[in-house]
C-alpha cells in the first residue's frame, strides 16, 4: 500500500466527500408543497366546519352536487371507455376503408375545449338552434330529445373526453404485437374470443389509465357544466365564492371534491403499477391486422367517420361559420387584450413549468432514490385537481398573507394599502405550475432517460464533464422533449378556465374567459370568435403527438 | 500499462473486490473472466474511475490513478472505454460521434485522424449515417473507434459483443482483437463468454466473488486450472475420485495416471508432498478421453451431440458414474451402444477433497 502523502500523482485529483448534498431535496420538497399546500388548506377548513354554512349545504346544495356528480362520472366513464376502446380496436387491429386517416383524425377532438364543444351543441340543438328551427320550418318535426339535460352533458363529454381512452388503449392495443394472438389462435381460441380473452385483458391497465384522466378532467370540469346549467362541485364553488362570498363554503366544497380525486388517484396508480405486465407480454412487431369486408368494413368506416363528424367536424365548422358572421361587427381593440393576456399567461406558464420541471427531472436524476421519486410523484399529482380547488386553495393563504401585510402597514405607518399579491397574477401563475407541472414533466423525464448514465460517462470519458457535457449532449437530446413539455404547457394554460376566471386580476380578460362570458349570456356566435382562436392552438400539440406517436401507422 | 495493486472495494459491510492485483503489460490484451455479479464490471469501471476503491492502488503507465480517497477524475485518464449499450449519442452523426473526444486539436487534424478510425473500422461510407440507421455491428464499430479517436493510454471494453448473436460476434471479436493489435493498444475486456475471452485475450483472469481465482493464458487456463471453481468454469470435463500413489502417479477407476499432478494438489502442503494415498477428485476433460475400439475398457453410451466436427459423448462408465468424450465425427455410435475407451492424458489434475 502507498502512502497518499507520499503518492507521486500528477493531475487533478477529485476528492470525495461524504457530506449529503440538500439541494435536490429542497427543490423536489419545496415542488411537493406546490400541490400539497393548497390540499391542506382546503383541508384544514373541514377540521374547523362552520356549522351553519355545513347545514346548509348538507340539506340544500349537497344531495343535488352528490348525485349529479356521481351520475356525471358514470356517464361519461361508461361512455369513453366503450366509444375509446372500440374505437381503438378498430384501428390498431383491424383494416377498413379510411383506417390510416382515421387513426390520428380520431385524436383531434382532443383540440377542442369540452365547454367549446358543449356551446356549440348547445348553439346548435336548443330550441332556438338552428338544426330543430329548420326541422319545424321544414319538416314540422316538433318534438327533439332535449340537450340542456343530463344526457346531453353526458354526451357532450363524452365526444370531447373519449380521446384519452382512445390514446391509452391503442398503445396497449399496439404494442401486444402479434406473437400472443398467433400464440391464442394456435391454441385453438378464434380471433374474436382472442380479443376478449387476451387483448382486452392486457390493454387492460391503459384502458384504465386512460379512463381515470377522463374521469379526472370529468371531475374538474367547470366550464361545460356551467354551459349546461348542470351544477357538480366546481359550479358551487364558484357560486358560494363569488355570489355567496364564502370561501369557507367554497373550501368545504372543495374538499369533498378533493375525496372524489384522490380515489381516482389510486385507480390511477393501480393501473400503473400493473402496466408493466402489459409491457412485458409484447413482442412479435406489429399486429397483423384483421381485413374487414363488406358490410363490416363499411359499418367500421360509418362508426369512424360518425363519431370523427360529430366530435370534430362539426363543432369546428359551425364555430368558423358563426365566426364568419359576427367577425365584422365584433372583432375589436378588446380582443387585442384578450389575445394579450392569453399569450402572455401561457407563455410565462409554460416557461414557469418546463423550468420546474426540468428542474424536479434533474433532482430524480441526480438522487434515483425510493423516496426521492415518491416525492417527485407528489409534486405531479396536482393534474388530478380540479382548478376550482386549486384556485381555492392557493387564494385563501396568499389573501391571508395580504392581510398581514396590510395589518403590518397599518400599525407601523398608520396608511391604509390595497392587496399586494391577491391582485397580481401570482396566485393565477402559483395555480398554473400546481396544475400542468404534470404535463410538463413527463416528456422531460422520458427525455432525461433517454441519455443513459453510460452516455454521461462516454462523454466524460472523452473529456467532457459539467456544463460542457450539458450544452453539447443534454441539451441537444432534450430540445425536442422540451418544445413538446412547452407546447403542452401552453395550450393547456391557454384552454384553462376555472383558475384564470377565480383568480385573474379584476377586469383582466383572456380568450377563454371571453368564451365564458359569451356563454354564460347565450350568445354563441360572439362567443365562437374567442373558441376559434384557442382551438387553432389547441391543435399544435395534436400536431406534435401524431408526428411523434405511431398513431399514422 | 496497467498494474492493479491489492485493490479492494467495499460499499459498508459489503465487499465487492478483494485484493485484486495484476498487469497488463503495454500492446498486451487482458480479460476479466468471470459469471455475472462476479464483480468484473466493477473492476473495469475502478479502472476507469467511476468508483473509488477502499485499498490498494492502480496505476496507467507510470501514473497512479486511485488510492484509497483519491481518484483521477476520469476525464483526466486518458481511457477509452467501449460501453456494452455503446452509449453513441443519438443525436450526432457517427464522424460527429468519433469527433467528440477529439478536443484542443486544430480542425484539420481533426478531420484526418476521424477520417483515419473510420478506416480502420472500415465504415468510411457510413460517415454521415445516425445511430440508428447502423446495424448492431457497425454501432459497435463506432463505439471503438470513439473510444481510440483521442489515443488512450488504456482502452477498457465492457462486455463488448454481448448485443450482437454469435456469429457477428466471433468474426467481430478477431476483427477487434487485429485492429488493437495493428494499433498497439493496451487494452481490457470484460465478459462472461469464454470463447470471446480466447478469441481476443493474451492474458486472462478468471473472476468469481470478488476475487481474482486464476490470472494466467488461455492455454493453462484450460489446460492447469489452479482450483475447482475455474476447473469448472473453463471449458467442460467431470471430476472423477482418485487416490495419490506418489508424486508423480494418481489412481482412478480407469487406471493409474501418470504425470506432473497439477491443480491445488501440487500447490505447497497439497497432498502429493505426502504419498499416503490421499483421496483427491480429478479433473478429465472431453479431449482426455480416446475412443479405441481396441480397448478392454469399454463404456455405454448415453447421451450423444452431434458438433459437425466431433460428437460429444456422455459416456456410463462400468461403475455408474459418467465421462464426456470427445470423439471424431465420423464415429456415430447409437445411444446404448458399449464403446471401447482410454485415457490419454501427459498431466493430472488433482483437487483436495
Amino acid at each position: 500500500m502507498l502512502d497518499a502523502k507520499k503518492a507521486p500523482v500528477k493531475g487533478a485529483f477529485l476528492i470525495f466527500s461524504s457530506t449529503t448534498n440538500l439541494g435536490p431535496w429542497t427543490v423536489a420538497l419545496l415542488l411537493a408543497l406546490l400541490t400539497l399546500m393548497p390540499i391542506a388548506v382546503v383541508a384544514s377548513a373541514m377540521l374547523d366546519p362552520d356549522q351553519e354554512i355545513w347545514a346548509h349545504l348538507w340539506q340544500h346544495v349537497l344531495p343535488e352536487l352528490l348525485l349529479n356528480t356521481l351520475w356525471l362520472a358514470l356517464g361519461v366513464g361508461l361512455g369513453v371507455t366503450l366509444l375509446g376502446t372500440g374505437l381503438a380496436w378498430l384501428t390498431a387491429a383491424c383494416e377498413f376503408p379510411g383506417r390510416k386517416f382515421f387513426s390520428w383524425a380520431l385524436l383531434l377532438p382532443l383540440a377542442l375545449p369540452a365547454y367549446v364543444t358543449a356551446f356549440v351543441w348547445i348553439g346548435l340543438l336548443d330550441f332556438t338552434g338552428s338544426l330543430p328551427t329548420w326541422l319545424r320550418e321544414t319538416w314540422e318535426i316538433v318534438w327533439l330529445p332535449p340537450i340542456r339535460s343530463r344526457g346531453g352533458v353526458i354526451l357532450v363529454m363524452v365526444l370531447a373526453l373519449y380521446p384519452y381512452v382512445y390514446l391509452t388503449a391503442r398503445t396497449a392495443f399496439q404494442g401486444q404485437g402479434r406473437r400472443l394472438l398467433e400464440a391464442a389462435q394456435s391454441l385453438g381460441v378464434s380471433r374474436r374470443r382472442a380479443f376478449f380473452k387476451i387483448a382486452l385483458p392486457i390493454a387492460r391497465p391503459g384502458i384504465i389509465a386512460g379512463l381515470s384522466l377522463a374521469l379526472m378532467e370529468t371531475l374538474a370540469d367547470f366550464g361545460t357544466v356551467s354551459v349546461f346549467n348542470y351544477n357538480t362541485f366546481t359550479t358551487a364553488i364558484y357560486k358560494a365564492w363569488f355570489s355567496m362570498f364564502s370561501l369557507p363554503a367554497a373550501s368545504q366544497l372543495a374538499t369533498i371534491l378533493v375525496f372524489f380525486v384522490l380515489a381516482l388517484v389510486m385507480l390511477e396508480q393501480l393501473s400503473r403499477n400493473r402496466r408493466n405486465y402489459a409491457t412485458s407480454a409484447r413482442g412479435g412487431g406489429g399486429a397483423q391486422r384483421i381485413q374487414l369486408t363488406g358490410s363490416h368494413a363499411l359499418l367500421a368506416t360509418l362508426a369512424a367517420g360518425l363519431i370523427f363528424l360529430l366530435a370534430f367536424v362539426v363543432p369546428m365548422l359551425q364555430l368558423l361559420v358563426w365566426t364568419r358572421e359576427i367577425i365584422a361587427t365584433d372583432l375589436d381593440l378588446r380582443y387585442i387584450d384578450f389575445a394579450w393576456h392569453s399569450l402572455l399567461l401561457a407563455s410565462i406558464g409554460a416557461a414557469l413549468v418546463v423550468s420546474l420541471a426540468l428542474a424536479l427531472g434533474y433532482t430524480q436524476r441526480l438522487n434515483p432514490t425510493p423516496a426521492m421519486q415518491f416525492t417527485a410523484r407528489l409534486a405531479n399529482i396536482g393534474y388530478a385537481l380540479p382548478g376550482a380547488v386549486l384556485a381555492v386553495g392557493f387564494y385563501i393563504p396568499v389573501a391571508g398573507l395580504d392581510n398581514l401585510l396590510i395589518d403590518t402597514w397599518r400599525d407601523y405607518s398608520g396608511e391604509e394599502i390595497g392587496q399586494v399579491l391577491g391582485g397580481t397574477l401570482a396566485v393565477m401563475l402559483l395555480a398554473y405550475c400546481a396544475r400542468f407541472l404534470a404535463v410538463g414533466f413527463g416528456p422531460v423525464e422520458t427525455g432525461l432517460a433517454r441519455i443513459t448514465r453510460s452516455m454521461d460517462e462516454a462523454a466524460q470519458v472523452l473529456g467532457k464533464t459539467g456544463l460542457n457535457r450539458l450544452l453539447r449532449v443534454h441539451l441537444p437530446m432534450l430540445r425536442a422533449p422540451l418544445l413538446a413539455a412547452a407546447a403542452l404547457a401552453f395550450v393547456d394554460i391557454m384552454k384553462e378556465l376555472p383558475i384564470t376566471l377565480m383568480t385573474r386580476p379584476f377586469g383582466w380578460d383572456t380568450l377563454a374567459t371571453r368564451v365564458f362570458e359569451m356563454t354564460s349570456e347565450g350568445e354563441w356566435e360572439r362567443a365562437a370568435l374567442p373558441a376559434v382562436a384557442i382551438c387553432l392552438v389547441g391543435l399544435l400539440p395534436i400536431y406534435l403527438l401524431v408526428k411523434h406517436s405511431d398513431a399514422r401507422t | 500499462m496497467l498494474a492493479l495493486d491489492h485493490v479492494a472495494l467495499a460499499y459498508g459491510a459489503k465487499t465487492v473486490l478483494t485484493d485484486i492485483s495484476f498487469v497488463i503489460s503495454p500492446g498486451q490484451i487482458g480479460c476479466l473472466l468471470g459469471p455475472s455479479g462476479c464483480g468484473k464490471t466493477t473492476a473495469l469501471r475502478l479502472i476507469a474511475g467511476f468508483e473509488k476503491l477502499s485499498a490498494g492502488e492502480i496505476r496507467i503507465g507510470s501514473e497512479i490513478v486511485s488510492y484509497p480517497g483519491r481518484i483521477l477524475a476520469p476525464e483526466l485518464r486518458r481511457v477509452g472505454l467501449v460501453f456494452q449499450d455503446y452509449a453513441l449519442f443519438p443525436h450526432l452523426d457517427v464522424e460527429k460521434n468519433i469527433a467528440f473526444g477529439l478536443t484542443g486539436l486544430p480542425a484539420p487534424d481533426r478531420r484526418l485522424r476521424v477520417a483515419e478510425m473510420l478506416e480502420l473500422v472500415g465504415l468510411s461510407h457510413e460517415a454521415e449515417a445516425y445511430p440508428h440507421q447502423l446495424s448492431g455491428g457497425q454501432q459497435q464499430r463506432v463505439a471503438l473507434a470513439r473510444a481510440l479517436a483521442p489515443r488512450p493510454r488504456l482502452l477498457l471494453l465492457d462486455e463488448p459483443f454481448s448485443n450482437l448473436d454469435v456469429e457477428l460476434r466471433e468474426k467481430l471479436s478477431l476483427e477487434v482483437r487485429d485492429i488493437l493489435k495493428h494499433e498497439a493498444i493496451t487494452a481490457l475486456l470484460v465478459t462472461h463468454d469464454q470463447h470471446e475471452a480466447f478469441a481476443m485475450a493474451d492474458i486472462i483472469g478468471v473472476m468469481n466473488k470478488g476475487v481474482i481465482q486464476q490470472w494466467d493464458t488461455p492455454y493453462n487456463l484450460y489446460h492447469q486450472p489452479a482450483n475447482r471453481f475455474v476447473a469448472d468454469f473453463i471449458g467442460q470435463g467431470v471430476l472423477l475420485p482418485g487416490e495419490v500413489l506418489n508424486s508423480h502417479q494418481v489412481e482412478i477407476e480407469l487406471g493409474v495416471l501418470e504425470g506432473s499432478v497439477d491443480g491445488d494438489c501440487s500447490e505447497e502442503g497439497g497432498c502429493t508432498q505426502c504419498d499416503l494415498g490421499c483421496k483427491v477428485d480429478v479433473l478429465i476433460r472431453p479431449d482426455d478421453i480416446i475412443h479405441d475400439d481396441d480397448s478392454l475398457l469399454m463404456a455405454e453410451v448415453e447421451r450423444k451431440a452431434f458438433r459437425g466436427a466431433d460428437f460429444l459423448y456422455t459416456l456410463k462408465l462400468p461403475g455408474g458414474r459418467h465421462v464426456l468424450a470427445q470423439v471424431d465425427s465420423h464415429h456415430n455410435h447409437a445411444i446404448g451402444e458399449k464403446i471401447g475407451i482410454r485415457l490419454g492424458i501427459d498431466h493430472v489434475v488433482a483437487f483436495r477433497k
